[in-house]
């Protein structure tokens, strides 16, 4: 029978969470790495049996633990990232120069179709590759240096490349988003690098239409249309047809369009995702309560959806890694708050329930659809 | 033998109890006890200074014989009772954030 297991990561340990393809009763492992703030983990399509996991402290810098056996053991493998060359400079938040330093990794994406490849998207923004499941990292250092890098410049939370979607019909082309940069496409498997961001407005950057700046939250791609990317901006909701060539806004009823984390019902590809949060200054979701929106047109028109989520006094935020889909039919959408929950849709967003209440404040959630 | 005390983080990862041994040839300094405990145990590599330039992290300091030598050039001797064993060189997260 299918199942499902979801990785959580916190601010102070990791959890796993397993249910069978009702998805209706949960368990719950952990905590892993207790005490260490985990960005991040992933599952490897290629081997449900891999995962990699981001783990880090402000005391002891960054660590990659592995598994191999579905997270029930980790061997601790490479946390060596060394840019490329002579690092440079990117802009500071007040447009002076800065060397480009590493922190930290927010993001890891395992190759679709090799266990051993994985992709890591790293503060000081830069994506860093391994081909030997993590022990050996190497720059793709062709976005770093394709030309606007010393433009960029951090968001509030650092200057994180913070998204990777792998084109799964051309695994060469690969789409990232960092904070506050924007979004980039290679079509060469990270060689050559193109800013895709035509059609934003950042109306807090001194041109708002810039080739660079925008402050991009979160891409999603559904995996039928590798050509359709949303886009959870600072402010507002998009949508590309065309790869990221032009970019629309589709935030429509929304209301607000501020927020982190968008994504794409597995089995519906124009179902979209997104929590709104009140504002950039806010970091709560609005009037309130804890609403996922809906739209099952591709954008502007939007549902609430609350059967199962608190309506008042919520004032918790989801942060841009914090929500997925699962592969089953219907779609699985999870999604962690800043206040320790992790809710689960097991029907597609119509109703909501608590998988867990009383976590660490929730960075990331991933899920592995299981056979 | 050189005793060395980590962190409950450091332990977490490098699966250890509170005191570790190692064995040092040579001057018993800072750079020589961390290369041999990075030396067996590869996992710290990284998390007690930084892998290029060896530095000691900023949140990192080394503590002995009721002395903070975190600013001590890393190939000053270390006091002469962790040199011979019988007091630990003690490895502390800074007392800061959450």
């Amino acid at each position: 029978m299918s199942g499902v297991r979801v990785l959580v990561g916190t601010k102070k340990g990791a959890f796993i969470l397993t249910a069978d393809g009702k998805r209706k009763d949960w368990s719950v492992s952990g905590p892993h790495f207790a005490g260490w703030e985990i960005y991040h983990m992933k599952g490897s399509p290629a081997d449900p049996n891999r995962i990699y996991v981001s783990q880090s402290s402000g005391w002891f810098g960054q660590v990659l633990p592995r598994s191999d056996d579905g997270g029930k053991t980790w061997t601790t493998v490479g946390n060596k990232f060394t840019y490329d060359g002579v690092a440079g400079t990117h802009a500071w938040y007040d447009g002076s120069p800065h060397p480009w330093e590493f922190k930290r990794v927010w993001h890891l994406e395992p190759s679709l179709g090799d266990a051993d490849t994985v992709y890591a998207g790293v503060e000081d923004a830069a994506m860093f590759r391994s081909t030997d499941g993590g022990q050996n990292w190497e720059e793709l250092s062709g976005l770093r240096k394709h030309g606007t890098g010393p433009k960029w410049q951090p968001g509030a939370g650092g200057l994180c490349l913070h998204t990777i979607l792998i084109d799964p019909t051309n695994p060469k082309r690969i789409f990232i988003a960092i904070s506050a940069a924007g979004a980039f496409r290679t079509t060469d498997g990270g060689e050559t690098w193109t800013p895709i961001n035509r059609g934003l407005h950042s109306q807090y950057i001194p041109d708002p239409t810039a080739e660079v700046g925008h402050c991009v939250h979160r891409l999603a791609m559904h995996r039928s249309r590798p050509n359709t990317l949303f886009m959870q901006k600072h402010w507002d909701v998009m949508r590309t047809d065309n790869a990221g060539d032009q970019w629309t806004e589709i935030s429509g009823n929304l209301p607000t369009d501020f927020g982190f984390v968008i994504d794409v019902n597995t089995n519906e590809p124009e179902t979209v995702y997104v929590v709104p949060i009140k504002s950039d200054s806010e970091h709560y979701v609005h009037d309130g309560k804890l609403r996922v929106f809906r739209s099952k047109t591709g954008g502007n028109e939007w549902e609430p959806l609350t059967k199962g989520l608190p309506q008042k006094d919520c004032y918790v935020n989801v942060l841009r890694d914090a929500m997925c889909v699962d592969a089953l039919d219907p779609c699985g959408v999870y999604f962690g708050t800043s206040g320790g929950q992790v809710y689960g849709s097991p029907d597609g967003g119509d109703s909501w329930s608590p998988i867990v209440r009383d976590l660490p404040a929730v960075l990331s959630v991933e899920v592995q659809t299981l056979s | 033998m050189i005793r060395v005390v980590l962190p409950p983080p450091l332990r977490l990862i490098a699966h250890t109890g509170t005191e570790i041994t190692v064995e040092v040839h040579g001057p018993v300094t800072q750079r020589s006890v961390l290369d041999a405990v990075e030396q067996r145990y590869p996992m710290l590599r990284g998390t007690l200074r930084d892998h290029d330039t060896q530095r000691r992290r900023p949140l990192v300091r080394f503590f002995a014989c009721e002395e903070d030598l975190s600013s001590e050039p890393p190939d000053a001797l270390l006091p002469e009772p962790v040199a011979a064993g019988k007091e630990p060189l003690l490895v502390i997260g800074a007392i800061a954030g959450g």
